[in-house]
């Protein structure tokens, strides 16, 4: 059983006593524990179920990598699942639970899974969940989903806060480690710009762990040393709990920094994402100690050699009384030798090389332990914990040649540098047949815009696994590095690590090397996902070559620790099995982010009010004030209608348009698009852009016009009205300001170079509101000024400039509902004032703000097309029957040669018509006028459809328009549409202008 | 007219700096061909100011020049002089193909105040905001989060940030949640 020690523990200080929950009940850890080493202490050896077969699990690690040891972390609001209780550092309150496990943590009931691990292979759902199909959502899915996944869905809105933060640098380096620490000092003395981050609260890596001496001294005196060095340079900037996620084209990097994770209650981010932009990244991420494949290797108290002495050293907390190192390199020796120094049993290490002779097994030969060369371990005894395992030949099939009694292993079977960083760009890898393990490949960088690498390996990343190699590795790395951004190195000498000489491993991936079938089925390679050798081996039987292939199919390191532990291990299998090099087979893609990141640092701000900007017109407070029903219409939340007590959406709807029908409306029609085009060539660039001639409009006057994308579709429309000679104002939708003005710079920029033109968008520059009704002019007249707005003054489609009232404004006398209306814009600073006035003056005509819905359905009252609902980016104007906004003088504009085309000129083209229900009521929006027959897909056929449709209160029935075969020469025909249900509705093509045809009401 | 409102008339939020809406600020749009010198005339002569060079802006007592892209300025000055600066620059342009307009409704303007404003707008702007690639004499056309914006030093410690008058809100708030106490980054 796992325990506190009396002594020891570096990064803990035991005077500070916290209280903490697992699994709702109460425990006691220390300040600088991780909840893992708090669990460990407490002899909570068991931290989770696996995901397939629910098997009980232990802390395998000490770090990122951990695969077991998932906890859902938090309550309510603060809950987050998957979180690893090696990377949680532990404060006063946590609560914790441990995932996947029902009912209990001890007592399993998916515990039978494992029973039936036979019948559960690599490949199981694909065999098995074929048939019957309608079984996939109804039986297969919902099952499956109960018993797999890991950790549970937050239920309520995350209670915590997020930005970002962008930082520009010359250097990046990720890992605090002594690596990255002397290369942060080599890049911080030449001067560069560095930002060096470190996942962990703590610098200096494993090095103080493993009794590294640098320049002499402990390598924890030349950290706080160096770290003090580097904290005084006012180019470096040191980030510890900051992750480095991810390598992306150009410089570009993403890292992670848990602000917040260990101090809950403050009122702070909980994460920060950096977005950084560096010239170089160094990492300097180390490498991960891989396990080894014997059977019985995933039961709790079997733990890598490296994690149970950082327990010891860092912690103070030991994995057990008697621990068996097994183990095929001299690193694990470390382990051994610290756990006799803690005072506690190493009963034997198994080593599974032929000799072991070098400083460390002597070493720990001299403290009386027991090397037992050429062995491996056939067996782990021990249901929720280790009692003891089996010995055996490593040559051989496992015959037991002994039992030692023990309660815990640990177990190293090699290490692999950490190159996700160098990979995520591109960056090519070698195979290291000594040291068994990927390694960058220096000719083959991952390269940024100049075709240069920008990301340099150093140390252990670098596969410079040794402490003596790993400083002077890094300073020449980071010094070839330096030349390329044009930095000179500090000619300072390179300090000296030292730690005992190791011999070289030997590459063991099967425990023992001829293990039987059964066996194999209980050789753990990721831990996270339940995949074993014999998955892997019976993957690569069934026709899986391809490394990625394999991983699919028997989920081999797909899980959330992204297959740290077990991409080597597993790869060699499958290369055993193919009876291929490993390089031949080689890795799966190493894919940002490095370690799982929160979806609420992806987020940052952008939640709650700032989720979307959403613009707002200066009468918006005004809206707001007065009830107004929303919708949005782009970024805009523009009224849809303005309820009164008791109103019904409709009834209100229904009342504006009475009310401006009958008297005076207004709307706020700010958002409306407004765009300057100004110069000289002004005519010729309008005459490209409008499908009607614009050049010979005269400054004064208004015309509409329709926009066309180069293949003919329209694309906008809108009022324009020349301003002067050379200045046009171009009235868009409200949607399409912003692509519209792009078009416009588009053409101007790319095709038009020469042309003199200049545009702007002054949308926001003026508050526009449209009074509109028979009492339009009358109360504008009240509000007084110097325009002279007479119908013969200041006629349709006229516009004018002046004083109105104290408003500097220009109007516009144009109608978009068929009444008297004039657009009235003024500078967005006079825009409330103005609506006010309004409101004030127009009290006695009833004066009544109306919402889109009620300008909707006045437009199509009219017959008006609105751009997204008569068009959809497939129609023409000629199918909307506007052929006279088309010039036939032109010799050309954006979209003439489009419609030009053959099927563009189809007379079978659906045109535009007004429908009439025979019985008064309103189309179902979208629904589609049925034909006679079948298409070739079985469906029936269509002959047109509803782009719009409303019931219009001035005519007391439903009015519709839509895009009929033949449509225009079809007039009285009745048609039949569909409806959602069984259900038709009758229609009869009529005038798409429903109201006033003769233009009357807005001549006035 | 009397009662002009601003965006978010007296919108001020404190925390690790100030963030208050500045009121009505004038603004003229100028396009047109920046390195002839009957331009730079025309600019001098109508705001005192020189053409600025790339990303640069010039002030001269109440009026400042600031480059937009390589045929476009901003012209910063007091708001009720902006009609008037607008019609300047276009009769000292006189002939020449340009485009001078008023623009100043169309922008809410904020002043952000403290030492640690660079921190804070680095939580929404990926601009370079170090001090050796941005001091006093620069203009920043960038993005805040999710909107375009803008923004030049007025003071060692302050930052003026202009951005479309129908986001105000929307800035506002970015830069209040931002400036927020607890979420000091000590980088800059």
């Amino acid at each position: 059983m796992s325990t506190r020690l009396s002594t020891g523990g570096r990064l803990i200080d035991r005077s500070r006593q916290l209280t903490f929950t697992f699994n709702g009940k109460s425990f006691k850890g220390v300040e600088g524990d991780t909840l893992a080493s708090a669990l460990l202490a407490n002899s909570q050896t068991i931290m989770g179920r696996s995901f397939k077969y629910h098997r009980p699990r232990g802390v395998m690690t000490s770090g990122a990598e951990e695969p077991n040891a998932l906890m859902g972390l938090g309550k309510g609001a603060k809950f987050e699942p998957n979180q690893r209780a090696t990377t949680t550092e532990l404060f006063d309150g946590l609560t914790a639970e441990s995932q996947n496990h029902w009912p209990s943590l001890d007592w399993d009931i998916g515990e039978v899974n494992a029973a039936l691990s036979r019948f559960l292979p690599a490949g199981f759902y694909y065999k098995t969940f074929i048939h019957p199909r309608p079984f996939w959502k109804h039986v297969f899915e919902p099952v499956i989903r109960q018993s797999a996944g890991l950790g549970k869905v937050p239920k309520e809105r995350d209670a915590d806060r997020y930005e970002h933060f962008y930082a520009h640098v010359d250097v990046v380096i990720a890992g605090g480690g002594i690596a990255g620490l002397q290369s942060a000092l080599e890049a911080g003395r030449a001067g560069a710009r560095v930002l060096l981050c470190e996942q962990t609260p703590h610098f200096g890596g494993r090095a103080p762990v493993d009794g590294v001496s640098i320049d002499g001294k402990p390598a924890e005196d030349w950290v706080a040393a160096t770290l003090s060095e580097l904290e005084g340079m006012d180019n470096v900037h040191i980030r510890p709990r900051t992750m480095v996620a991810g390598v992306y084209d150009h410089g570009y990097v993403i890292a992670y920094e848990r602000v917040a994770d260990h101090t809950p209650e403050a009122d702070a981010p909980r994460h920060r994402l950096w977005r950084i932009r560096t010239k170089q990244v160094i990492s300097a991420t180390g490498a991960l100690e891989r396990p080894l494949s014997f059977p019985g290797n995933d039961k709790p108290g079997v733990m890598l050699a490296s994690a149970m002495r950082d327990y010891i050293v860092n912690w103070g907390v030991s994995a057990g009384d008697r621990t068996v190192v097994v183990t095929n390199n001299d690193d694990a020796y470390r382990t051994a030798i610290a756990i006799k120094q803690a005072g506690l049993d190493v009963p034997c290490i198994v080593d599974a090389r032929p000799e072991a002779n070098g400083a460390l097994p002597d070493q720990a030969r001299a403290l009386g332990i027991e090397v037992k060369t050429g062995m491996g371990i056939a067996g782990v005894k021990g249901l929720r914990g280790v009692v003891a395992v089996k010995l055996c030949r490593q040559a051989g099939e496992g015959a037991v040649v002994e039992e030692v009694v023990c309660d815990a292993v640990a177990m190293s079977g090699g290490w692999s540098p950490v190159v996700h960083l160098w990979s995520h760009c591109g960056g090519k890898l070698n195979w290291d047949e000594a040291g068994a393990f990927f390694r960058p490949d220096h000719a083959r960088p991952p390269t940024s815009h100049d075709g240069a690498g920008f990301v340099t390996c150093v140390g252990s990343s670098d596969g410079a696994l040794y402490a003596a190699e790993v400083l002077p590795n890094t300073s020449a790395a980071t010094r070839g590095m330096l030349g390329q951004i044009g930095k000179t190195a500090a000619d300072a000498p390179v300090v000296q690590a030292d730690a005992p000489d190791e011999a070289p491993l030997a590459p063991i991936w099967m425990m023992p090397q001829g293990a039987g079938p059964k066996k194999r089925a209980k050789m753990w390679l990721d831990f996270q996902n339940d995949v074993k050798v014999s998955d892997v081996q019976l993957a690569a039987r069934e026709g899986y070559e391809s490394v990625e292939h394999t991983k699919r199919y028997t989920t081999l390191g797909m899980a959330t620790d992204q297959g740290k532990l077990s991409n080597i291990n597993g790869l060699a299998i499958l290369a055993g099995e193919l009876n291929a090099a490993i390089p031949q087979v080689g890795t799966t893609t190493f894919r940002p982010p490095y370690t799982p990141i929160s979806m609420g640092a992806i987020a940052g701000e952008a939640r709650g009010d700032v989720f979307q900007p959403l613009r707002r017109t200066p009468m918006q407070d005004w809206h707001e004030a007065n009830g107004a029903h929303w919708e949005p219409v782009g970024q805009w939340r523009r009224p849809y209608c303005f309820p009164r007590d008791g109103e019904s959406h409709r009834q209100a709807v229904n009342r504006e348009i009475t009310a401006t029908r009958n008297s005076l409306g207004l709307l706020d029609a700010s958002t409306l698009g407004k765009i300057i085009v100004k110069g000289p060539d002004a005519g010729r660039f309008m005459d490209m852009l409008y499908t009607n001639m614009m050049s010979t409009l005269k400054p004064g006057k208004c015309r509409y016009g329709l926009m066309c994308s180069e293949n003919g579709f329209l694309m906008d429309d809108g009022v324009v009205a020349r301003l002067d000679e050379d200045t046009f104002l171009c009235h868009t939708t409200t949607g399409g300001t912003e692509s519209i003005h792009a078009h416009m710079e588009d053409w101007l920029q790319c095709e038009w170079w020469d042309w003199k033109v200049y545009t702007a968008n002054v949308t926001e520059q003026w508050a526009q509101v449209a009074v509109v009704g028979p009492n339009a002019r009358k109360v504008l007249q009240k509000l007084g000024g110097d325009i002279d707005l007479s119908k013969d003054a200041l006629p349709f489609m006229a516009w004018a400039e002046g004083k109105l009232g104290a408003f500097d404004a220009r109007v516009f006398r144009i109608s978009f509902s068929g009444e008297l209306s004039f657009e009235v814009a003024v500078p967005a600073s006079q825009g409330r004032a103005l609506w006010e006035a309004l409101l004030d003056a127009g009290a006695e005509f009833d004066a009544t703000p109306y919402g889109t819905e009620a300008l909707h359905v006045m437009r199509a009252e009219k017959g008006f097309i609105m751009i997204g609902d008569e068009t959809d980016g497939t129609v023409i104007p000629q199918d909307l029957g506007l052929d006279w906004a088309i010039s036939k003088k032109k010799d050309d504009f954006l979209g003439k040669r489009g419609q030009q085309r053959s099927h563009m000129t189809d007379p079978a083209r659906w045109k535009l018509v007004g429908l009439e229900t025979l019985d008064g009521s309103v189309l179902p929006d979208g629904s589609y006028a049925m034909a006679e027959g079948e298409n070739a897909n079985g469906q029936g056929n269509t002959q047109g459809r509803v782009t719009s449709t409303y019931y219009s209160p001035t005519l007391d029935k439903g009015i519709a328009m839509g895009l009929v075969l033949n449509g225009p020469d079809r007039m009285g025909e009745v048609l039949e549409f569909n409806t959602t249900g069984d259900r038709t509705v009758k229609a009869r093509i009529v005038s798409p202008v429903f109201y006033d045809p003769e233009g009357e009401k807005q001549n006035v | 007219m009397s009662d002009l409102a601003s965006a978010l008339p007296g919108a001020e939020a404190q925390g690790l700096v100030t963030v208050r809406e500045a009121g009505l600020v004038g603004m003229v749009t100028f396009r047109g061909d920046l390195s002839a010198p009957d331009t730079a005339a025309a600019i001098k002569a109508a705001t005192g100011c020189d053409v600025p060079g790339q990303r640069a802006v010039v002030t001269e007592g109440e009026v400042s020049v600031a480059w937009m892209s390589p045929d476009e300025l901003l012209v910063i000055c007091p708001h009720d002089a902006a009609t008037g600066m607008a019609a300047q620059i276009s009769a000292q342009m006189g002939a020449a193909h340009h485009l001078a307009l008023n623009v100043s409704d169309a922008r809410a303007v904020f002043e952000v105040a403290g030492a640690g404003w660079r921190d804070v707008l680095a939580k929404v702007s990926p601009a370079d905001l170090s001090r050796e690639a941005f001091g006093p004499g620069e203009m920043r056309r960038t993005r805040l989060a999710q909107v375009a914006g803008a923004f030049w030093m007025t003071g060692e410690e302050t930052v003026r940030v202009i951005c479309f008058r129908s986001v105000a809100r929307y800035v506002f708030d970015l830069l209040a949640l931002s400036a927020k106490e607890g979420g000091a980054v000590g980088y800059h």
